[in-house]
This record gives C-alpha cells, structure tokens and sequence, in this order.
C-alpha cells in the first residue's frame, strides 16, 4: 500500500511538473499596448481570434506610448516584447534611434494596399482615428460646431481640456486664426507661424486643462472638471456607447492621425510577430477593430467588410470628412524636440 | 619585567580603536559593494552621457578629417562636402544616419529630414556636388549649420549642461542667453525649489506643535495618535496622491464640504493648480518632518524647563534658550529630509499640479521617456543631483547637523 501511494505522489508531481512546463513549449506572442478602452477592443478584434487561429498564447503588457521604455529595453538587450502599438511620429522617432526594426513587407502584404501614409519603414498601420472636440451634451446648452470653437471662450466659457503636447494644438491654433488647412505646416515651418499659434493659444491658456493619456477626456467630461475637451474620438464614442455618458463628438476641423504597430529591435518571437501583422492585414481581418471601437481600417480594400451601422461612427466617414487636416509626421519628426521645448517653455510662462 | 612585554596603554587603546573602526565596516562591505555597483556605477553612467555624445563624430570620419584641413569658419569648401557625402552613404549603408540625424536635429532644429534627403540622394550618386547637395538641404548652405556640425564633431561637450542653465555658445569663446522663448530650466529649477520651500515650511508648522503635542500626551494616546500619522505614510504614495485627486476635484468632496458649509460661494478649483499641488505634497511629506522632530523632542528633559522657570525665566525665554536649542537639530533633520524629497516629486505634479506646476523631475522623465534625448536628462540630473548634494553638505557644515548620527 505504502509503496503504490508514493508513486501516485510521484506521478502526480510529475505531472504537475509536466502542467508547468507546457505553457513555456507552445509559443508565446507578447505586444505592448496603450491600454484603455482601445487595447480592449484590439483584444476582442484581434488578439484573441489570432491566439485561436495560430495556437499560441498572447500576453499582453501596457504602457503609455512613450518610446524611454522600449529604448530601455533594447539598451539592456532585454527585450520581453515582440510587437508594440505606436503614434505615427513615434514611429519616425523610433525608426532614427535604431529602437525600432525595419518592417519587411514581403512577410506582411503588399504595401500599395495601405492607405498612403499607413505603411511606413519601421511600422505599420492598424486604424485610422481622429483628433476631435467632446463635450457634455447637459452642461453645454448650445452646441459647438467646430473643432476651432475650443478657442471661443466668450461664447462656450469655463475650463476646457487640450492633450498636453504641440502637436495638434499648434495646427489647431493656427486655423482658428485663419490660416487655411493646406498651409497650416507651410506657416507651421516658419518661426512667424511658431509665434502665430502659441499667441493664439496664449487666448486660452488660463482656461486650459492639459491630459496625457488618452483615458482622461471622457474623466474629465464626466467630473465636469471642464466644458469640453479635444480627445480621440474612439474614447468618446466608448463612453457614450459603453457608459452611456451623454457626449457628443464634433467632427469638423478634426485632424486625422492614425495607430501603428511596431518591431522592436531585439524581439525574440520574429516570425510570430510577423504573422501577426500578416493576419491583421487581411482585409476582412483589417476590418474588425471597427466593430469594437470606432476607428477605421487602414487598408484600401477593408472598407467593403466594416459592419453598416460603424461607418457612420468613424472618422472617416463623407459627413466628418469636409474640414480635416491629415497629422504631418515628417513635419513633427523634424521640428517635434524643438517645439516641445518651445511649449514646455510657454507652459512654464 | 612585566611592562616589557605589555605593550604600552597608549598603543593598546590605539590598536583597539583601529580594528573597532575597521570591523564594522568589513561588516558593512557588502552593502557597500552593492550600493556601488548597483547604484554609483549605473548613477555615473548615465551622468556621463551629459558630457560624453561620440554620435556626430562617430558617424562623420571623413568629414572630420577634410574639416581639419579647411581651417576656415563658415560654409566649408567642395572637399569637405564630398567627404560629407560619403559619411552619410556609409551612415545610410550601415542604419546609423538616422541617429546622426536625430541627434543633430537636437542642435540645429529641422536639419533631420534634410540630412536624411542628402543621404538618400548621397547613396545613389556617387558623384554628388555641393550645389546639389545645398539645394536638398539649404541649412547645408548656412554658417549656424557647420558651427553646429563642427561643434558636435567633439566627443566631449558642454552643449547639454549649458542648455541646463538656459546658455548656448555664441561663440567660439563666449556664452550667452538662449532665446528667451527656448529658456524653461532656469524657472523649472526655481520654481521647484520655491515648493520645496514652501511645502517644508507647510510641514513644519504642521509637525512642530504635533510633535510637541505627542511628548506631552499620555504613552497610549500618543501610540494612537503615532498610528495616524505612520498609517498614511505606510500607504503608496500614489494611492495617496489619487485620493488627493477625488477630495480635490472641481465636484469632490471639500469643494460640496465647503459649499455646505458657505465658506466659499463658488467651486474653486483646487485640482490642477499649485494650491492643490502644495496641499498634497505637504500631506504626503508630513511624517518625514515630523519623526525626527518628535524623536528629539522626547528626549528634552522636562526637569530642565522645570528649574529654568523656577530660575525666573519666562515661559517665552524658556523656550527659545532652553527648549528650542534642544530641538532643533531634530527640526534641521526633518526639514532637510522634506525638503531634499520634495525636489525629486514626480507623481504628484503630474497628477494634481498644473501645466506650470510641473517640477524639474518631470522634465528628466519627459525627456527620457519622450524625447529618447538621454543627454539632456543626464545634464539636468547632475544639476539637480549637484545642488541636493551641495544643499547637504551646506547643512551639515554649517548648521552642524548630521543627518547619520540623528539615527
């Protein structure tokens, strides 16, 4: 007796042993994301139904799109990660450093069924999104039309909330003080420009709130901290559909930027990676994300699979197309550190 | 015969003060050891990258070369561009032009994407003539770009400390101001000077009368009262600083207190300021300041006040001669420990400060985290870790304060 119960025990801590190491021979796919109501919808749209499709199991870390972490990592040649999310200019920025890797697009698809500007060196683009105005349909009783009213503070007063960077902001400035949108970098470029928009900002700048993430908008809206506040439009739409916060988005005069998807250079899992960005950049695939938050597909031929009743939600749909200025990253990667001091600067005045 | 062989009392003594001297430090070897290599080495890495920036010279050889021969100022001559222009095919062939172009863009704002143009334009024409390469990149015509260029071929640099004080080199021997809508450090560091002053002084008149108030309550009271003050300190520093954020906020709880109560008539705002900001620096920093106030005021003697006011002192003379000598390195103590905190704050800024309430610690972090310009960082962090350090040994000097013998 005494001998057949040890060698249960010892079948059973060899089985447990055996349990523990399964998970580390399947192979793994780790991503950093910017977490929120976006990295949810990822999750559903894609991470899962790849996990099922490719066997393999998906980590998922999350951070606050700043590129000193993954710098960090590939420094230490430490890197834990296998693909990152990234803004467009953080892309270029990255790209430079050498932090992050050149995409190989024979691995991933054919690169002219991007949208032009979604399929650059170092990332690729995984949804188009817009930079918009919210604001709380019961605090305000007439409505704002424009992006631009954000710089009326006669007619909409009291606190207002802009992302806490030049970028946008100085765009922005610049086209409530009349510059037309095809010149807005042209002006932007020259020091005259630079001096127009931060004296347009300076209008506001006693009235204005700054957010870092891209959670705190719809926070901000709903403790009333502030009237109304630019934001992504995808964490808007979350909090009217998802939490039922009576929000409105407003569309004309938005700026269109879109999400990126990156390799960090030293990425132990390559080839899954790689699979990863082919799958995403299926057209039916490419579609998905749309059913989860409202942000458009990048591919071309996508469109024909985004479900009837999203279109009209996303940033590019004809009705929020008529005034809207498309981010220029070559523009920030080349004036970005420079007008940023410039606005840490003018913050601090 | 004895006292042959018996070494001397004096040599005895002295013997037995040096192995009591050396014992515990061999004891605490291995913490030093390890605050060495795992806190002074990592620490003076990272701060010698504010003086030692090797990627302008390490990408451009040849430039270096053809420019020692060009002793003139200026835009150089056709030599110097062809030698250019092989330094960035070989940058452009090797992936390391984009970090060049990076890092001179820090110095000379918009050169990145011109640079990357000539590269380009570099790598398919071997034969690539200075007009050419001028009309890609017109900053490649301008003197301001080669001084910069001829600056940043040195290994060794002042560019980043200089910045850290709002100077440039403006020229090849004098420094000046940087344009007043670039200089922001110079503020940044007064500014948050100013609120660690200001949250020290918030502290201490806080802790003093608590202090005084804890020596003089009975030893169970007083452990409660302990309690209160230990049991935020024991809490994490950034649950502390959300909850400031729910008790402050435009519709939060002292603001409908306050409404209740009438004190004010209107919501002020409390979140996003420096009011805010002190109010929860002060909270958060409290015990530091008043530990070593209460450890000192425990060990005042009360028999000593006793005999001075039976002497004829009066309670105020008693005070300030008897009570306030005894005390005040336990108040040194605890304002220095709050204050020296107080210049690294990150978290809190960041989430109830303003935009102009942001202290230096966030500027380190934004140009580490955002900017990826880990010289800059390096640069402000020797000034701020300079001037903690030469704060200290002010203290210690000259009010004779130790802070290790305070125990």
């Amino acid at each position: 007796m005494k001998s057949v119960c040890r060698t249960n025990l010892l079948a059973l801590a060899g089985a447990a042993i055996i349990c523990q190491l399964q998970p580390v021979g399947a192979e793994e796919l780790t991503i950093m994301a910017t977490g929120g109501a976006w990295q949810a919808a990822l999750r559903q749209a894609w991470f899962e139904p790849f996990a099922k499709k490719a066997g393999v199991k998906f980590n998922e870390q999350e951070y606050t799109g700043e590129l000193g972490k993954i710098k960090a990592m590939v420094e230490t040649g430490n890197v834990p990660i296998d693909l990152v999310t990234v803004e467009t200019s953080t892309v270029l920025q990255g790209c430079d450093a050498g932090v992050l890797i050149r995409i190989d697009y024979s691995k991933v698809a054919d690169r002219s069924r991007f949208l032009p500007g979604t399929a650059l060196d170092c990332g690729v683009g995984i949804d188009v999104y817009g930079d918009v105005l919210a604001y709380d349909t019961t605090v305000l009783k007439e409505a704002p039309t424009s992006v631009l009213d954000i710089f009326d503070t006669k007619k909409f007063p009291g606190k207002r909330a802009m992302r806490k960077a030049p970028a946008q902001n100085l765009e922005w400035a610049l086209m409530a003080d009349g510059v037309p949108i095809a010149e807005v970098y042209k002006v932007l470029g020259t020091p005259d420009g630079v001096d127009r928009a931060f004296k347009k900002l300076d209008t506001i700048k006693k009235d204005i709130v700054w957010w870092d993430a891209g959670a705190q908008p719809p926070q901000l809206l709903a403790s009333k901290e502030v009237v109304m506040t630019t934001a992504w439009n995808g964490r808007i739409q979350s909090a009217i559909d998802q939490d039922k916060r009576p929000f409105a988005i407003v569309w004309d005069n938005q700026i269109v930027e879109y999400d990126m998807i990156a390799i960090p250079k030293g990425a132990k899992n390559l080839d899954l990676a790689y699979k990863y960005l082919a799958y995403v950049a299926q057209p039916d695939v490419g579609a998905q994300l749309g059913r989860f938050i409202p942000y458009g597909p990048v591919l071309s031929d996508s469109t024909p699979f985004v479900p009837k009743d999203v279109l009209p939600k996303l940033p590019t749909a004809p009705d929020h197309m008529k005034n809207y200025l498309v981010g220029d990253v070559e523009f920030w990667g080349d004036h970005g550190e420079d007008l940023v001091k410039r606005f840490n600067a003018w913050l601090a005045q | 015969m004895s006292s042959i062989a018996m070494p001397t009392t004096k040599t005895w003594i002295s013997a037995r003060d040096h192995s009591d001297s050396l014992r515990p430090l061999a004891l605490a070897a291995p913490l030093l050891l390890l605050l060495l290599f795992s806190f002074g080495a990592p620490i003076v890495a990272l701060l010698s990258r504010a003086v030692y920036e090797p990627t302008i010279a390490n990408a451009l050889p040849l430039t270096i070369a053809a420019l020692r021969q060009d002793s003139g100022a200026g835009v150089p001559d056709e030599a110097v561009f062809r030698a250019f222009a092989i330094d960035l095919k070989d940058g452009q062939a090797a992936g390391t032009v984009y970090e060049f172009a990076k890092n001179l863009n820090t110095r000379l704002p918009g050169a990145r994407s011109q640079v990357l143009r000539v590269a380009r334009l570099a790598a398919q024409d071997q034969a690539i003539t200075k007009e050419a390469m001028i009309k890609a990149a017109p900053l490649l015509g301008e003197e301001k770009s080669w001084s910069a260029i001829r600056v940043g071929t040195n290994r060794f640099t002042s560019f980043f400390l200089l910045s850290a004080f709002d100077l440039r080199w403006t020229g090849q021997w004098t420094i000046g101001a940087v344009p007043a809508d670039q200089a922001v450090f110079l503020r940044v560091f007064g500014r948050t000077f100013l609120i660690a002053t200001l949250v020290t002084l918030a502290t201490l008149a806080l802790a003093f009368p608590l202090a005084y108030l804890m020596t003089n309550l009975r030893p169970a009271m007083a452990a409660i009262v302990l309690v209160l003050v230990l049991l935020p300190f024991w809490t994490s520093i950034l649950v502390r600083t959300a909850a400031w954020t729910v008790i402050l906020q435009k519709y939060g709880i002292l603001n409908d207190l306050m409404l209740w109560l009438g004190v004010t008539s209107d919501r002020i705002e409390l979140m996003y300021s420096r009011t805010g900001l002190i109010i929860a620096m002060t909270h958060i920093q409290l015990p530091f300041t008043l530990l070593p106030i209460y450890s000192v005021m425990r060990s005042v003697q009360p028999s000593q006040l006793r005999a001075a006011q039976s002497l004829g002192g009066r309670p105020f003379t008693v005070f300030r001669r008897i009570y306030l000598p005894q005390v005040m390195p336990g108040v040194l103590a605890g304002c220095l420990l709050t204050f020296i905190l107080c210049l690294g704050y990150y978290i809190t800024p960041v989430l109830i400060g303003g935009a102009s309430d942001q202290l230096i610690s966030n500027f380190i972090a934004n140009y580490v985290n955002a900017e990826l310009n880990w010289e800059m960082a390096a640069a402000l962090s020797f000034v701020l870790l300079a001037s903690t350090l030469g704060l200290y040994i002010t203290m210690t000097r000259y009010l004779g304060l130790d802070l290790f013998k305070m125990g």
